[in-house]
Parts: structure tokens; sequence; C-alpha cells
């Protein structure tokens, strides 16, 4: 059978083992990823994924399902647009519908500083094969009438803008779910509620983990949590040059196709799509302060708002529907960790802030490799987590500004 | 998420007068390799209760150590 006759069960509950080859902290996009190209690409099959809520429960639900490759630094134009291209061919590899959306996106300059961002963005993508163009005001009405030059005629109109073709939305529960079905088919055990209380450290290397449902030994720990990694690298000893800070966005109810193009602006921290449900989804910037907690403010939702109806007048009609906040980790150079700690087999996958939906499939066949093998592929290999040791930061902020 | 710091000088205010000044860390520069990168790049990033500078911009204009829950923003110090 196939189609919409084949009845699938995607996550089959099973009892954990006692011991794995690999054992994955957190059931998010990165973890389910790992686990996933473990299994298919390395042949590493006794994997347990261990996460305390349910799977996407955290930053992979969290966030607003945004694609693209649009980077700064050479170090991560390679890195994002190999996973963007590994995106391109998911529904079919992991044979689930993740209803990807070509759409295109900009990001609009409204001063002298970031119009110069946003041409040096353009040629740095053009000279790595990404398809991002410089463009003026004009063309920007073109492509996208709705949005208003002016920008709401507070004095900041739009001067031109980098618009990067290729940007999409996907959906981000199916990744999630796609990955776990995937994984679950190949013998990869996904145990949901099940909190990790514990890594075991014996003689300096990690080699198992306390649960809710037990003790499990593992060859190797990957903490692949997003917001919670400082806490996690806390229970094997590790420091991390992380700050958890919350991210916050809503959805108005849905509507009838209005925007097809994704609108972001850096100089008004916002950003703007339509998903494919028709709720038009806005975000912005993380908080200043660090936090654990995820409880949404009006402050925000009010300012947020305003922001948007400048930008993009029709959206002053529309009705606000929910609204909610992620936890976000932030690296000091804005871009991910990943590799090895000075923990012998407790790995990590983090530092993924505000840009870490996009990377799932490259990070996750990354780190399969480094665990696998043992030595991180060239294109992971620049975001080891030491790098701010020896100087070697990729500094990448204004990429990382706004989703 | 939102909250208030009672400030000793002003008294309490919206965490919007404020700026974060990041947790409370001891400097030891200058030591060894080690202890430079520990202090000026790794953070505690504590789920719980942390030590923490704010910086009152738009009251009195002077630096505060504060006690704050991570998990739910609860103060519990503000000296």
């Amino acid at each position: 059978m196939s189609g919409l006759l084949r009845k699938r069960v995607y996550l089959r509950a099973v009892p954990a083992e006692r011991s794995y080859d690999v054992v994955i902290i957190g059931g998010g996009g990165h973890g389910l990823a790992t686990a996933y190209y473990l299994a298919s690409r390395f042949g590493i099959r006794r994997v347990g994924v261990f996460e305390r809520s349910y799977i996407g429960s955290g930053a992979s639900g969290r966030n607003t399902t945004v694609l693209r490759a649009n980077y700064k630094m050479p170090e991560s134009v390679a890195f994002f647009k190999q996973s963007f291209d590994m995106y391109r061919e998911l529904s079919t590899e992991l044979d689930y519908n993740l209803l990807m959306s070509r759409r295109g996106l900009f990001w609009l300059a409204h001063s002298e500083n970031s119009l110069r961002l946003q041409r040096e963005r353009a040629l740095l993508n053009q000279a790595f094969g990404v398809d991002t163009a410089f463009i003026g005001p004009a063309e920007v009405k073109e492509l996208c009438p709705q949005v208003d030059l002016s920008a709401g005629g507070k004095g900041h109109p739009i001067i031109g803008a980098s618009y990067h073709a290729p940007g999409s939305v996907i959906r981000h529960d199916a990744v999630v779910w796609g990955y776990a079905a995937a994984a679950m088919r190949l013998g990869v055990h996904v145990h949901q509620g099940a909190a990790v209380t514990g890594i075991t450290i014996e003689n300096g290397r990690a080699v198992g983990i306390e649960t809710s449902a037990g003790r499990v030994s593992a060859g190797v720990v990957l903490s692949a949590t997003a917001g919670y990694t400082s806490a996690v690298a806390k229970l094997a000893g590790v420091r991390l040059p992380l700050m958890t800070h919350p991210l916050q966005a809503f959805v108005t109810h849905a509507y009838r196709p209005i925007l097809h193009r994704i609108v972001a602006s850096s100089d008004m921290l916002i950003y703007v799509s339509q998903t494919s449900r028709g709720e038009i989804l806005i975000g912005a910037e993380i908080e200043r302060y660090n936090t654990y907690s995820t409880r949404s403010t009006y402050s925000f939702l009010a300012e947020c708002a305003s922001r948007a109806i400048d930008l993009l007048p029709f959206t002053a009609k529309l009705k606000i529907l929910r609204q909610w906040s992620g936890l976000c980790d932030m690296s000091p150079d804005y871009s991910p960790l990943m590799g090895p700690t000075e923990v012998e087999n407790f790995l990590v996958s983090a530092g993924w802030g505000t840009w870490g939906f996009k990377a799932i499939p490259a990070s996750g066949v990354g780190m399969a490799e480094l665990i696998s093998r043992g030595t991180a592929p060239a294109a992971i290999a620049p975001f080891r987590i030491d790098r701010f040791k020896d100087d070697r930061a990729i500094p990448d902020r204004s990429s990382a500004g706004t989703h | 998420m939102g909250f208030k710091i009672d400030c000793p000088h002003c008294g309490p205010r919206s965490y919007h007068e404020f700026a974060f000044g990041g947790e409370l860390r001891a400097f030891a520069f200058d030591r060894d390799e080690d202890t430079d990168y520990a202090a000026v790049w790794l953070r505690d990033n504590a789920a719980g209760v942390q030590l923490e500078r704010w910086f009152h911009s738009a009251g009195c204009r002077r630096w505060l150590n504060v006690r704050r829950n991570t998990s739910d923003n609860t103060i519990l110090e503000v000296r």
C-alpha cells in the first residue's frame, strides 16, 4: 500500500536497553538527526535517544521554520549551504512529507551600515554558490508589494535589501517526526518522558547516564539539548561558553495566502512569514538577559506587532491567535559549538541559538561522522568548542540577528 | 517572563529600565591561559539561582548585584 492508505506506527515505545553504543540526550531535531545518520550512514544502530518530555517539545517545535543559507562567514556559508541542500532532498530520504515551500527571503536595510552588510553578504554568498542578490527598494516593492517602503514613515525607509531566493519554510514538527520515525525503522530507540539525571564519569571518560528509568551504559554520550546544554554539561562537570536567552514569537489567525515572501529586517529586529496553514508568523530578537523561563510577555507582543504594522501595513487588521517563547543557547560568536569536550566520550552539539533549526541535517550528519570515525568532518571542524582558546572564533552575529 | 527589580535607590521598577550585565564572575587575569580562558569565555549559565549584575540605565544609573532564579525570574535579593 502507499500514500494515504498506508498506516504507519511512528514511535513504538520500547523499554530502554541496559547499554547503547551511543546515548543521545535530547529528542529534538539535532539529536534525532544524529541518531538517524548514525544508523543510516555509519551502521551504528544501537543508539538510544532520551527525551525528558516529548520529541520536538523544545526549540525544534518553537522555531519559526525558516530555511536559508545566506550566512556571512566562509565556514558558516559552506555549512548552512550543505544543510539547505540536504533539506531539499529530505522528504524523499525520510519518506515523509515535510511541506517544504520555497518563498524567497528579504533582509531589508534601513541604514547605511546594514546596507553595507547586505551587499557584502550577497557577494560572499555568490562566491559560495548561494543565490543571494543585492537589490534596491524598487525591486523590493516589485517582489513583495505588501511592504511599506517608508517602514511606517518614521524616518527609516527601506534603502535596499539582500534577497535570498531559495529561502524557504518547512513544517518543523514534520522534520522531528520524520527523523524519529526513520531512525526507529533502522533500530534506534527513542525514549520519551525519560529524563537524564546524571552522566557517569569513570577515569575522566563518560561511560553512561542515569535516567528516571535507571542506569544506562554508553560508549559515547552526546548532549543535543539546545537551551539546557549548560545544565546537561554540568552533569559531566563541563562548563561551556553559552548563555540561555528566550526568544518570543506569535502567530495570527489563519488567512488566505497573501504574503508569499519571508520579510525580515535586522534594523527593525523583526521577521514575518505566512505559514502553509495561513497564519502570519512574526518573531523578533532574543531578550537581552538570560533565563530558562518560557513565559511570554505582553510588552514583546505590543512592540513587535507595532513594528510588523510599520513594515507590512495589512497586518494591522489581523487578529493574534497565540504567542510562545523558546530557549536559545547563545554562543559568544553567534556560531554553533560542535565536538568533543574535555571529558572523553562526552560530546556536545550546542550553541544553536536562533539558527539551529536550519542546521539540523548538516549538524546531524557531521556529528554522526565525528562519533563513528573519531574525527570531525571539514564542514563542522571549525565549530569546535575550544576555538576561543586560540582565537578562532567565527563571528557571524549579523546573520543570526533575526531568526 | 516580565518582572520587577526592587532597586535600593529608586524602588521597584520594571526590568525594562535595566540593562543586563551578565552573571557575576570571578576575574583572575594573567594567572595562566586556562584560567584566563575560563574567566573570559565560560559561563555557569545556571538553571536556578544566579548572582548577576544589572545596570539601572533608565533610573539611578548605578550597578546592582542581584540574586535571581533563572527558572522563573523570581528576584531573591538586590544590593
